[in-house]
């Protein structure tokens, strides 16, 4: 990669911050590839491949309806233009839809049964299949289980979810955690009920293709007044070449429910660049809440800007009664261009709706991110705060709506977005929408990161630190107070990430 | 593409019976190919999301009942070259010489018969240029039709204002009119502009400032409820040349005012501002703005406050674009509304897009009621609640007027905001 020792950083930014964004764009750790048999659907899409996509899952008649509905309307879309990315035309006859390992063939009853290859494959990256507490960042299972903190996995490894850990410990609780495919087996009802609520097949483009083609996923659904007694993630590892992985998440959280869920994925270096259209859903019911965080590390790309995945991904939460809560918290560092919204719809009087994240783009990277708030219900509140740094030759942009309808009174939203350059030949953009349709709401926007809080700096200084250490402690705290709303297995990106400061921000 | 032939359609319809003035002939016919390749703009188009273009784009002007006004002509005690068009035709009788120490001012439709060299270039220049990265085909609409305007090339510190008067007496006029303003190195000259000027005004200015020249721009746009207004301002500053302009606009029923501004030269200073009130659901202001900084040093800022009530709209739709190399810029940019009942509405895009990264550029963009704390106290100290809200509304507005740089003009249009708020109230 370029190394950014030799950028000439401009004054003002902060030596640590430069080397962690290095150091986290750097060599990409999970470029290699495993080596393991694949049975691949013919290469491109159309009605045939979304229907053996269909019949490979073993779906109902309804879904396969539902699946050719979707596809006859991505047949008249266009891709869309406005995001400021700029890719090659992909060739969308040119990707292999469907790609399962042939040891997949036959399901795995159990953990045990899965071959051992993707078991090694998961371990390789951290992410052990195997009923144990895990750690964040523990190198392999060998770890002797750690107090009481346990997730529960569900791997999906191309096109298929290869096993999913903790189901029966999770059942006993009444959460169902399964691959998607799983559920639209076993839970028909569920799934029937609420697919396709929150990201309608018609969405977009993407969203609109993935619901035609979305080969796995995970599903979840968190019964009335549970506590999900674990953390729930998913894993999604892209390993055959010149495929496309297409996969779907739904999770619903019924009344007075609470889950914390995560989501990490990488891929392997390789030349050629590799489409990723994921779609998440979730529905969060009265008084229920769903914290949502992403490590998002796909291949980037190299510094030439060859190969690397381009992730144009709809994420969207609906919080559909009162006083549920959604938070969706985003570290993005990795593929090669980004294209993705995570989204709260607050119709729910008193809901809430959070969104954190910090874009870090090198090289040749380009990402296009950031966040709806749609304030439907009253007295619902947003908060949005995004970092974006750019380095390289990287182009990063926020791009965000907040939107207060006329009956969403008493609403509140508070928006920062601060941007970072590293280097004179990147770019930092922000693009947010403001529509307020009623006057007892208030909307805040603002971009610079000079305007510290009067009262916490007037505290600091009081203890007797002068001006410059009160201004550090308060920028860091605030770079950490999104830090912590990752969750502990997501502790060693967020350590590297704690030595970026945002001083020198552009706005 | 549906939306391409809608465009083209409306663009024919819009065309049909009109003919190129004479004069100018290749800038006006340059202008109207940049026209036909774009089309004229849909409310599909992402730069007229919150604003929909139709009434600006349909053939026939709609209809505006005229306003009558008791008042006074504005900036009337200051010493100024009044220049007045009355539905966009020139009214010789009610306008002044038009001379002044250090400008020469002549008219546009004088251009066929004279050759003013600088004019010929500038003419459509700047226009053309700002139409990328984003198409402004009324703008070229109005350089291919526009009937008349103002050249005025100052030269040295123009000793008193220039006044453009725009009076409306028909109710379906149509008008665009199209005016230059070369400011040469060390130069300064203050253009007003004031009134409603037609039932449908699409006017069209182009400014280039050399070095160390200064240009201020006032400007109200008239009472008139039910008129509509599309106006472009396409600037471009060189080294250490001030560009200012300022806009109040109160009536209307659309007004969409683009500010256009390049910055080519190191150490450049360029500010907009603009102050509307808007009452009832028949109003709607749009303002646009787009500033480029392509130079060292550059300052920039953008101070837009709305205050609306009975459903009326606010649409800010600003820009900040740092290019590569731009380093030490300082852009700032914030827009505020006041929401003074239920209905109304504001709908904003503060953007930036920066490619350099020792600059600073900060927007901030809020929207609310007003302060009931402040009210309170207000009304705790004998205040009536009309009067304290009409203090806080000036207050509010006060940021965007202080952008004007000769306090006597700025003084003018502030008591003549508290005139109107009384006599509402």
């Amino acid at each position: 990669m370029a190394t950014l020792d030799q950028t000439d950083v401009k004054d003002g930014v902060d030596q640590d911050t430069v080397d962690a964004v290095a150091a986290l764009s750097g060599a990409y750790k999970y470029g290699w590839e495993t080596e393991i048999e694949m049975d691949y659907a013919p290469k491109g899409v159309n009605t045939d491949i979304v229907k053996l996509i269909s019949s490979k899952n073993e779906e109902p008649l309804w879904m396969t309806d539902w699946r050719l509905d979707a596809f006859a309307r991505w047949e008249k879309l266009d891709e869309p233009t406005w995001a400021m990315v700029n890719y090659p035309d992909i060739d969308f006859q040119d990707i292999y839809y469907y790609a399962r390992p042939k040891s997949m063939a036959v399901k795995p009853k159990s953990l045990d049964d899965v071959d051992p290859k993707l078991l090694a494959t998961y371990a390789k990256l951290g992410i052990p299949l195997k009923e144990q507490a895990i750690l964040a960042g523990v190198e392999g299972a060998d770890m002797p289980p750690a107090e009481g903190r346990k997730v529960a996995v569900d791997a999906v490894f191309d096109s298929v979810s290869v096993g999913t850990t903790f189901q029966v410990e999770l059942k006993k609780a009444g959460v169902i955690f399964c691959s998607i495919s799983e559920a639209i087996r076993e839970y028909p009802d569920l799934v029937k009920k609420y697919l396709g609520t929150v990201v309608p097949a018609s969405d977009n483009f993407y969203a609109t293709l993935n619901s035609a083609v979305f080969s796995d996923g995970s599903f979840v659904y968190i019964p009335p007044g549970v506590r999900c007694p674990m953390e729930l993630s998913t894993y999604f590892r892209i390993n055959a070449e010149n495929t496309g992985q297409f996969e779907r998440t739904l999770i619903i959280a019924d009344k007075g429910s609470y889950v914390s869920y995560l989501e990490g994925c990488t891929a392997p270096k390789r030349d050629v660049a590799q489409l990723h259209a994921a779609v998440v859903e979730i529905i969060v019911e009265e008084d229920a809440e769903v914290k949502y965080s992403t490590v998002q590390n796909w291949y980037p790309g190299d510094e030439n800007g060859n190969g690397g995945i381009y992730n144009f991904v709809t994420k969207r939460a609906d919080c559909r009664g009162a006083r549920a809560k959604v938070s969706w918290t985003q570290v993005e560092t990795g593929s090669a261009v980004t294209w993705k919204y995570p989204s709260c719809i607050l119709r729910g009087d008193d809901s809430q709706g959070e969104f954190y994240s910090i874009a870090i783009a090198n090289n040749m990277q380009q990402a296009d991110t950031g966040t709806k708030m749609i304030h439907l219900g009253k007295r619902t509140k947003s908060r949005i705060v995004s970092k974006g740094i750019s380095a390289g030759k990287a182009q990063n942009t926020y791009r965000g709506l907040v939107s207060m309808h006329p009956k969403a009174k008493e609403s509140r939203n508070y928006t920062q977005c601060d941007s970072l350059l590293i280097g004179s030949n990147c770019g930092a953009h922000t693009v947010p929408y403001i529509e307020v349709k009623n006057n007892s709401s208030r909307v805040e926007h603002e971009a610079t990161t000079s305007k510290v809080d009067d009262e916490q700096l007037f505290y600091c200084r009081s203890r007797g630190m002068n001006e410059e250490e009160a201004v550090a402690l308060v920028v860091n705290g605030f770079i950490k107070d999104v830090l912590q709303e990752l969750p502990m297995e997501f502790a060693m990106e967020a350590q590297a990430l704690v030595a970026i400061s945002l001083e020198g921000s552009v706005g | 593409m549906a939306v391409a032939k809608l465009k083209s359609d409306a663009t024919e319809a819009r065309l049909a019976g009109l003919t190129l003035p004479a004069g100018l002939d290749t800038a006006r016919k340059d202008a109207l190919s940049r026209l036909i390749a774009t089309g004229l703009p849909h409310k599909r188009d992402e730069y007229w999301k919150y604003t929909d273009p139709a009434s600006l784009t349909q053939a026939d002007a709609p209809q505006a009942a005229l306003f009558h006004n008791d008042e006074g002509p504005m900036f009337d005690a200051i010493d100024r070259v009044k220049i007045v068009f009355v539905d966009g035709v020139f009214d010789a009788d009610a306008s002044d010489d038009l001379a002044a120490d250090g400008v020469t001012i002549t008219r546009l439709s004088d251009v066929a018969d004279a050759d003013i060299h600088w004019a010929t270039e500038l003419y459509g220049t700047l226009e053309a240029r700002g139409q990328t990265p984003v198409e402004r085909p009324l703008a070229a609409l109005n350089s291919a039709f526009a009937s008349d305007g103002v050249l005025i090339h100052a030269t040295g510190k123009a000793s008193k204002p220039i006044n453009l008067i725009y009076l409306h007496g028909d109710t379906g006029s149509d008008v665009m009119l199209h005016s230059l303003v070369k400011v040469d190195a060390g130069a300064e000259v203050t253009l007003l502009e004031t009134g409603p000027a037609a039932a449908r005004f699409n006017s069209v200015l182009e400014v280039d400032v050399a070095s160390k020249g200064a240009f201020h721009h006032v400007r109200s746009q008239g009472r008139d409820h039910e008129r509509r207004a599309v106006t472009h301002c396409f600037a471009r500053i060189e080294d250490e040349a001030l560009f200012k302009s300022f806009t109040l606009t109160v009536n209307g029923k659309l007004t969409r005012n683009e500010c256009i501004i390049e910055m080519l030269g190191d150490d450049a200073v360029a500010h907009v501002a603009g102050a509307c009130v808007g009452d009832g659901n028949d109003f709607h202001h749009d303002d646009t703005v787009f500033i480029t900084h392509d130079a060292l040093n550059g300052e920039s800022r953008q101070v837009f406050k709305k205050v609306l009530r009975n459903g009326a709209v606010g649409v800010f739709q600003g820009k900040i674009l740092v290019k590569a190399g731009a380093q030490k810029t300082d852009g700032y940019q914030i827009s505020q509304s006041l929401l003074l009942d239920e209905d109304s509405q504001f709908l904003a895009k503060p953007e930036l897009e920066i490619y350099a990264d020792d600059v600073a550029c900060s927007h901030g963009s809020t929207s609310g009621a007003i302060d009931e704390d402040a009210l309170f106290y207000l009304q705790s100290r004998g205040v009536p609640r009309q009067a304290a809200t009409d203090l806080l509304t000036l207050a509010f507005l006060a940021e965007s007027l202080e952008e004007i740089a000769d306090e006597a003009l700025a003084d003018d249009l502030r008591e003549r905001l508290e005139g109107w708020m009384a006599r509402r109230g």
